[in-house]
């Protein structure tokens, strides 16, 4: 008998620790099919050297070795070549020098998913939003008066431009070094189009330097337009409207010299700034221009405030186009996202104080949505 | 009297570079050593980074050129040497167009420092345009956006590439970047794929990223020339942040200076009704 | 039709891709990669059209001896110089190649000087902006000093530590604050201009009215 235990003993030494948990697998959830998910606890007693994941697609066999692992690992995703609905079996044994311990085998399914249900919160107020911005923009068609508080960067545009006419210098217009697809650069666009239809009206010339190709063409069919429909399409002077470079401070170098060489009465700084943001504005300063900046780069706002004459500040920027044009589609759209900022507010506020109080009910609120 | 506060109040800004400049040079000749504090936000990274077993293998991503290599590179010096030092591996990225010769002259310095091998120990792949989808699609494969690396060898021609698919693979990610890569990190790596990412970013940025600190999107930050000479701190290697960072300290103090004279001329002459 | 035609373009795209983010089956993350190929394909050609209009820009000016026109002399040789020693050379480090060479020695440099004028004029701009006008002013000129102080190791050892205490709590609490507020204003513009661009409200982009 004694020496039955014995070699159990022995078996169990050279068997090895038992593992703390066994190997879960599953259909990696939210995502494109073709991948499984799986996860383990470390063995409760030896620290392995390695993990092999051994699969199969059936529980018999063969299995095949589909990854080595580092002791460190606890999870493996295998994306290698699965086939969506079709079951999968999977083996993972812990080794160590002297021991190897085999995890209880688990199976998988995986699937592709054809919603995230992650993001079901951005769902819920992103259908909330439209809703209430279609509900604005209806109540505006049909006559209902709304009111935009003034912005003075905004009110300042006519009077930056005038003041050039006077002076008889040209207006710099930067629209960011942002691409064309940044929110930021299509509200530059807007003033631009407005800044253009004026100094085409005064005679006027207007510079604007650009760091991508795209944003160069729009802004050439901006200024283009523009001139048009002040019926001075001859103002237009496409080698005013170019492309620099793409890089952002050989671009702020190119943009300091023009504004040192062409001593522009009015500069524009409006779209997507980053570092190069004090540098030309405070070049702009000694050029001894009148400065108007817009962005909606946190870190960039407070150089603007500095250093131009009128900052508009993150949502301004966008609420330029809506502002400029009077247009009751567009102000209703700004009154949409008024009443969407309130019901924000109301759960910023909700949220604290239910924490404060010792409440998860709100937190719990949106994991139901979710 | 008064005219002097006029005349400060008027000063020729070239006389605040002039100061500037010997508030920066003086200090570099005459190096000092100040202890730097070390905030949680540093010692998360370098904790991520010390709990990597041998073996293990991370991405840095490293996004940065000329202009801001004094602010980043010794975190990415720090970084490199401690990852070699735990005996774990990284695979390396540079989505910023101009960086990408600095980046593969700065790995390939640390790597020879630390007697490491190429392939085995480390890789670069170097350069694709479009952050964004390059991003999304290593999150599927690496080999995607990446067939071959910056030498022009086939990924799986790599023994550290062959256990590599993508993301899941990797113990976490860290970015080191001066530019807006940093956001295509959080929104289309780390929401996307979920795994744990850390970043290093310059002064002026890290203000930025707090937010995504506290709400638990990244793991910890590495802040400008400050966050690196707290890392140097840690790793107890390096010492060129440190350095700079007291250069750093002088030029601080001096704006505070000028700050405190100009106000004092402001409110002198505002009295007087100038 | 002009007019239209683009606008339902825009609506199409931006609904498909808007679907997509929500939709993680494989089929429409291919309509992503797909957009995204082209994006990059486009994107190569503006590159061409505006090397075309840098050159077309720096040669007018060099035609008509506009001011300092010997400035687009060294720009046009310094992109063909790039180009033929970026395709003619080596571009890895330490190969000795000229496009390396320009790279660290014109390239690194220039940059790097760029940027570190940002130190000067955030001195001058401090100077100038830093004044105790008002009371709204002089917390911000406070707020300013401590932050600055408290970064930097001898703040830290001029105030015993208080300087650093002081500008975390700033940057951490209100600062933060601050951000936050504004970054919910920001992304509901951006989700309001979004919609107005899919719907053909804003039309600025196509140099519409």
């Amino acid at each position: 008998m004694p020496a039955c235990w014995i070699i159990t003993l022995i078996l169990l030494a050279l068997r090895g620790p038992a593992p703390a948990a066994g190997l879960e697998a599953v259909d990696t959830p939210n995502d494109h099919g073709g991948t499984v998910a799986l996860s383990w606890a470390p063995p409760a007693e030896g620290q392995p050297d390695r993990y092999l994941v051994l699969r199969a697609a059936v529980e018999a066999g063969p299995f095949d070795t589909v990854a080595v692992l580092p002791a460190s690992a606890l999870r493996y995703s295998d994306s290698d070549s699965l086939t969506d609905g079709q079951p999968y079996y999977y083996r993972l044994i812990a080794q160590a020098e002297r021991w190897s311990r085999e995890y209880p085998s688990a199976q998988a399914i995986p699937l592709a998913q054809w919603f995230h249900r992650g993001k079901a919160v951005v769902l819920v107020f992103s259908v909330g939003f439209a809703a209430i911005m279609l509900l604005m923009i209806h109540h505006a068609r049909r006559g209902m008066q709304l009111y935009v508080r003034p912005i003075a960067g905004i009110g300042a545009v006519d009077e930056a431009i005038g003041r050039a006419t006077e002076m008889g210098k040209p207006i710099l217009f930067v629209p960011g070094i942002g691409e064309a697809s940044e929110v930021a650069t299509i509200a530059a666009f807007t003033v631009l189009g407005r800044v253009a239809k004026r100094t085409a009206e005064y005679g006027t010339r207007l510079i604007v330097p650009n760091t991508y190709a795209t944003v160069m063409i729009i802004a050439q069919e901006v200024v283009k337009a523009s001139c048009i429909n002040a019926g001075r399409p001859e103002a237009y002077q496409e080698r005013d409207v170019f492309y620099v470079t793409s890089e952002q401070f050989p671009f702020t170098a190119a943009v300091n010299g023009l504004m040192l060489r062409e001593r522009p009465a009015t500069n524009f700084y409006l779209g997507k700034f980053y570092a190069e943001s004090l540098i030309l504005a405070e070049t702009g300063f000694q050029a001894g221009s009148i400065q108007i900046a817009g962005t909606d780069e946190l870190t960039q706002i407070p150089f603007f405030v500095a250093a131009c004459d009128y900052t508009l500040m993150g949502e301004e920027l966008y609420a330029a186009s809506a502002y400029l044009s009077n247009d009751p589609l567009q102000l209703g759209t700004l009154k949409a996202q008024d009443i969407a900022k309130l019901i924000v507010v109301a759960l910023v506020i909700a949220g604290t104080l239910a924490v404060t109080l010792g409440s998860d009910s709100v937190v719990r609120l949106l994991d139901i949505v979710q | 009297m008064r005219r002097l506060m006029v005349w400060i109040l008027g000063m020729d800004r070239r006389i605040i570079f002039l100061l500037l400049a010997l508030a920066l040079v003086l200090p570099l000749l005459f190096p000092v050593k100040l202890p730097v504090r070390v905030t949680p936000e540093v010692k998360k990274v370098y904790d991520m980074v010390d709990g990597l077993q041998p073996g293990d293998v991370i991405l840095i991503d490293m996004d940065y050129g000329p202009d801001t290599m004094a602010e980043l590179e010794p975190m990415s010096y720090s970084i490199m040497r401690h990852v070699f030092d735990r005996g774990a591996r990284f695979v390396s990225t540079c989505l910023s167009a101009t960086g990408v010769s600095l980046i593969e002259s700065e790995i390939r310095h640390i790597a020879q420092e630390k007697g490491k091998t190429y392939g085995e120990d480390y890789v670069f792949l170097g350069y694709r345009p479009y952050p964004a989808s390059v991003i999304l699609s290593m999150g599927q494969n690496m080999r995607q956006s990446f067939p071959i690396d910056f030498y022009n060898n086939p990924l799986d021609s790599l023994p550290l590439m062959r256990g590599i698919r993508n993301y899941a693979d990797l113990r976490f990610v860290m970015s080191v970047s001066s530019t807006s890569g940093v956001d295509y990190w959080i929104m289309y790596g780390h929401e996307r794929y979920n795994f744990p990412l850390a970043l290093g970013v310059t002064a002026v940025m890290a203000a930025d990223y707090y937010n995504y600190l506290q709400s638990g999107q990244i793991e910890g930050i590495l802040g400008g020339l400050k966050g690196a000479a707290e890392y140097e701190t840690l790793l107890g290697q390096g010492d060129r942040a440190i350095i700079w960072m007291n250069i750093q300290s002088v030029c601080h103090v001096l704006i505070v200076a000028l700050i405190v004279v100009g106000n004092i001329a402001y409110l002198a002459t505002r009295k007087r009704g100038v | 039709m002009k007019r239209q035609l683009p606008v339902f373009l825009t609506f199409l795209c931006a609904f498909v891709l808007t679907v997509q983010f929500f939709v993680p089956h494989r089929s429409f993350e291919q309509v992503y990669e797909v957009s995204n190929i082209w994006l990059q394909i486009l994107g190569v050609f503006t590159i061409l059209i505006g090397i075309m209009s840098l050159v077309e820009s720096h040669l007018q000016k060099i035609r008509r001896r506009q001011a300092q026109w010997q400035y687009s002399i060294i720009t046009i040789v310094g992109l063909v110089l790039t180009v033929a020693g970026g395709l003619f050379g080596s571009v890895e480090a330490g190969s000795g190649g000229i496009f390396m060479w320009m790279y660290n020695n014109v390239l690194n440099p220039i940059s790097a000087t760029m940027f570190s004028l940002l130190a000067f004029f955030i001195a001058s701009a401090a100077f100038r902006a830093f004044r105790a006008r008002s009371a709204m002013s002089t917390i911000l000129l406070l707020a300013a000093a401590f932050v600055m102080l408290g970064r930097v190791p001898l703040g830290d050892r001029m105030s015993a530590g208080l300087f650093p205490a002081i500008a975390d709590w700033l940057l951490n609490v209100p600062n933060v604050a601050a951000k936050r507020a504004i970054l919910i204003g920001i992304g509901l513009g951006e989700a309001s201009m979004a919609l107005r661009v899919m719907l053909g409200i804003e039309r600025s982009y196509m140099a519409g009215d």
